[in-house]
């Protein structure tokens, strides 16, 4: 399978003439996705858990069936492990609120990375302060990376949740989440790890990682928008209180008290994003379609040809690790002198579409020192083209600024 | 898009990268500061009154080229005007940029701030061309509110 037969499974990239360098914010779909969604509708439309009738047994099947495909994706041990969400930032709320609420004390220590995405550093901030807690970062080095030793300086005997995100939304660094996991076990944390910019590219086994809890967006990896995911160890979410509370969640229902259904529904309160799980059983089946082998392949030439490439132009500021076993996917960079938005404009009138802006890491940035990049993101079916184009764009962007430019 | 150059024209890139505008005023009776924190644009806008008229502003802070340009110019429209003038040509220019004036005569009092009226046509920029005259919006409003006090 080459990446122009790739293509053609996407209506957008052949509907649309444009090089979508904008993955890391959400992924285009397939046809295979869309029609799913469709024959959802068509075929076996109704509302899950909820009626005695052939259909609604049949949604229920589809509905957990994908549970059970996501389980077996992400390799935890069973299916009940796998909540469904609306996306990652919920997934990251509940925790936060559910397990971190109930078990963080005073003098306690969260600690995450300075790469965190808001989703999962404002939470913390909120339920460290309502607990009395305190909140801690790892920084990075010159590399973009976090180092063995600032690893290790954080998480402490005081440490009871660490919050790390496997791939950087804003660098591509990989983090060493392995490591990381091994080494706050020993100190008696648990870890949350958020795979929302790993999971398009890499194989994900939470067994492998022994994570505690993992999340992700669907719409990133060609699910559709509005369906997440939170992976968590059985004997933790089994202890852990209700985040939503309403329909499906319960058991027992009295005027003043109420008995919870087990896991997974405890955690599902309300009519669910059924087409978006349908969706994203889908988009697991395209991907494990095409491999991950094949993806890493595909994605690693055209992401060493963007370095490469990129490197070239002096007139750019590249925030990326030199170690390309480290990296994945995503490059941050900007035009010197010349500010991501304005870079953004010139590169939409060239049909190039990337993000431009703090990423929703804006402790990050300030930390670099800038308050804004632009980032380009690749999926596997972006091609060396894709990159000539993002030169080309930048070449023309620098040549209108230049004469401006303050020497 | 075909007008590109319409906003990122010769005027509005000289006012964007090299404002004689940018700068702290020795002392200053109004002063505020004009946030957009989805890009991290930040502009400080001082401006000194001579009675009713102003007599002079600056500019302090960073962003794109769109709200540098846009603060700049803004301030050569501004200056020398009187207050009741100074709102007027607000509300023009930000009529003019949501599209509800397109009248040629009105738009004059504008000046050199006309250069943004196809700032429409990238909706993803129109608030970086605000960012400066909804701030001295604001803090001619709250000069009004104090004076009345």
């Amino acid at each position: 399978m080459n990446v122009e037969d790739i293509k053609k499974d996407f209506p957008l990239l052949e509907n649309r003439e444009i090089t979508y360098l904008d993955n890391g914010a959400t992924a285009q779909k397939p046809i295979q996705v869309i029609k799913a969604i469709e024959e959802f509708y068509e075929k076996s439309n109704a509302n899950p858990h909820r009626g005695a009738y052939e259909l609604s047994i049949e949604a229920t099947e589809e509905y957990e069936s994908t549970r059970a495909k996501i389980a077996k994706f992400i390799n935890a041990r069973h299916p009940e492990e796998i909540i469904f969400s609306k996306n990652a930032t919920e997934s990251l709320n509940l925790i936060a609120y559910s397990y971190g609420m109930d078990n963080l004390k005073k003098d306690d220590e969260v600690v995450i990375s300075i790469m965190e995405h808001h989703s999962n550093l404002v939470p913390w901030q909120k339920i460290t302060k309502a607990t009395g807690s305190k909140l801690k970062y790892m920084y990075i080095n010159k590399d973009f990376e976090l180092s063995d030793e600032e690893i290790k300086n954080k998480i402490t005997d005081k440490t009871k949740i660490v919050g790390i995100t496997q791939v950087s939304n804003v660098l591509g660094t990989i983090n060493p989440v392995k490591k990381i996991i091994q080494y706050a076990h020993e100190k008696g944390a648990i870890v949350i790890v958020d795979a929302s910019q790993s999971i398009p590219h890499m194989k994900i086994d939470v067994q492998d990682l022994d994570a505690d809890f993992l999340v992700f967006s669907g719409h990133k990896m060609l699910a559709p928008l509005g369906i997440g995911v939170l992976y968590g160890k059985k004997e933790i979410l089994d202890k852990m209180t209700p985040f939503l509370m309403g329909g499906d969640m319960i058991e027992y229902v009295y005027e003043q008290e109420t008995t919870f259904a087990p896991l997974p529904n405890k955690f599902e309160a309300g009519t669910q994003n059924v087409e978006g799980v349908i969706g994203l059983g889908a988009a697991i089946d395209y991907i494990e379609n095409i491999g991950y082998n094949k993806i890493h392949d595909l994605e690693s030439e055209v992401v060493s040809y963007a370095r490469q490439e990129l490197s070239k132009l002096d007139y750019l500021t590249l925030y990326l690790t030199p170690n390309v076993q480290n990296h994945c996917s995503v490059i941050s960079f900007n035009i010197k002198g010349v500010h991501p938005h304005d870079v953004a404009s010139i590169l939409d009138s060239e049909k190039v579409c990337l993000r431009a802006g703090n990423h929703c890491a804006q402790p990050l940035l300030r930390s670099l020192g800038i308050d804004s990049t632009c980032r380009v993101s690749f999926c596997f079916y972006n091609t060396k083209e894709d990159v000539d184009n993002l030169v080309k764009a930048l070449n023309k962007t620098y040549r209108m600024f230049k004469k401006y430019i303050n020497k | 898009m075909e007008n590109l150059n319409d906003v990122y024209n010769e005027l509005i890139m000289e006012h964007s990268m090299n404002s004689y505008n940018k700068k702290k005023l020795d002392k200053c009776d109004l002063c505020k500061m004009g946030k957009n924190p989805n890009c991290g644009d930040e502009i400080e806008i001082e401006l000194k009154l001579d009675g009713n008229k102003i007599q002079d502003i600056g500019f302090t802070g960073h962003g794109c080229a769109i709200s540098q340009a846009s603060t700049s110019i803004m301030i050569d429209t501004l200056k020398g005007k009187t207050i009741e003038e100074a709102r007027e040509i607000i509300k023009t220019f930000i009529e003019m940029i949501k599209r509800e004036i397109t009248d040629e005569e009105e738009l004059k009092k504008l000046e050199d701030a006309i250069a943004f009226r196809n700032i429409s046509n990238m909706p993803a920029r129109v608030k970086c061309a605000l960012l400066a005259w909804h701030t001295i919006e604001d803090m001619l409003k709250e000069q009004n509110n104090n004076t009345q006090k």
